[in-house]
């Protein structure tokens, strides 16, 4: 890959402007989940941040903390990777409000119905924020088909930082902390490589 | 008093026993542990990607299997470890998701464990005993003292290796 933008043209600038595709995706991805559960979901202010690796953990909460990741790789303009992630008890508060009453709220582990319904919410969440920031910046943005785990933060989130690992020694994110204040607190993470960054910005009129 | 020491993602450290060792969530990443068994002195590598030498941006040498190694032998060697006494052993490099469609990186768990085992076997350090693959994450903790690998996961036995 060919980098003539690297991290060290990175300013507060850009990174406000990323905060901006937060603010814009993650909205209209917590209007989905709203309408979906018909209550009230709030959406904290979005964070774009240039982290070290070891860092990584520390930001979304301890690396061990138990998580459900839907995670897709993003093609088209835009490269990179999506991930939705959600602490373990509002993954299953969220699948068993989808199944209405269905699930078994005791049970240890997560059936094939609740993975596969976690899986399709995942999939409307994320694809309602990146039709959002392709309508915003009228750049082609495919994702792939949704993958699920449900492992430690630090596991899932291993799997986009390799990704960027090959590019950078730090990982651009823009990730946006979303609640409802009782049962439900996840994340959306956007992990753009460079040269989306870029086009991102030209698209903007930033570059 | 003894402590642990953490070691975040692409990141390294050495202890002394009785101190352990310890890194948090391993997935596709490895976590390369190595000890003198003599003078007591650990280190764990937690490695993101396999090889140094294919990729341009290796600045951080932490972030690989090859480069991390070499620096943590280094380190520890200062500490006063014996590098002919060293000891491995290693876990991690799960593939975490099913399906990952970025084809450099198809299995690159996998690929982890084996470039630590082959970076291994050319610094001529034993490697004891692994616990790699599959699907699912891992938190470890290593004991200089006793050369014990604690390996964690979420919904399994604790296992020691």
């Amino acid at each position: 890959m060919d980098n003539n933008f690297g991290f060290e043209q990175i300013d507060s600038g850009y990174l406000d402007v990323l905060k901006e595709i937060g603010n814009i995706g993650a909205g209209n991805a917590t209007t989905a989940l709203a309408q979906m559960l018909q209550r009230k979901v709030d959406m904290k202010v979005p964070q774009a941040t240039l982290l070290e690796f070891r860092d990584l953990g520390e930001a979304i909460g301890g690396e061990e903390t138990i998580m459900a990741g839907v995670y897709m790789v993003v093609e088209g303009d835009i490269r990179g990777s999506m991930m939705f992630l959600l602490e373990k008890n509002s993954a299953r508060h969220l699948a068993n409000q989808m199944l209405g009453g269905f699930g078994d709220p005791n049970a240890e582990d997560f059936g094939e119905m609740e993975i596969s319904v976690l899986q399709e919410i995942g999939n409307i969440m994320t694809g309602s924020y990146l039709n959002s920031l392709s309508d915003l910046t009228g750049l082609k943005i495919f994702p792939s088909v949704p993958e699920i785990a449900i492992d430690m933060a630090g596991a899932i989130l291993s799997v986009p930082a390799i990704e960027f690992g090959v590019i950078g020694d730090r990982i651009l994110m823009i990730q946006t902390r979303f609640t409802d204040d009782v049962d439900i607190d996840g994340f959306f993470i956007l992990v753009p490589d460079l040269d989306s960054y870029h086009k991102i910005m030209k698209s903007l009129g930033m570059a | 008093m003894s402590k642990i020491i953490k070691v975040g993602m692409a990141d390294l450290n050495i202890c002394k026993s009785p101190d352990g060792i310890t890194t948090l969530g391993l997935g596709s990443c490895v976590g390369v542990a190595l000890r003198d068994p003599v003078t007591k002195i650990g280190g764990l590598l937690h490695a993101m990607l396999p090889d140094s030498t294919v990729i341009k941006n290796n600045t951080c040498v932490e972030k690989f299997v090859d480069s991390g190694l070499d620096e943590l032998v280094k380190r520890m060697v200062r500490a006063g470890a014996n590098k002919a006494r060293l000891e491995a052993k290693l876990a991690g490099g799960a593939q975490m998701f099913a399906f990952q469609r970025n084809s450099d990186l198809v299995k690159v768990g996998g690929r982890n464990a084996e470039a630590a085992r082959k970076k291994l076997r050319a610094m001529h350090i034993r490697l004891l005993a692994e616990d790699t693959g599959l699907n699912y994450g891992r938190t470890v903790i290593y004991y200089p003292e006793t050369g014990i690998y604690v390996i964690k996961a979420v919904g399994k036995p604790e296992k020691s290796i």
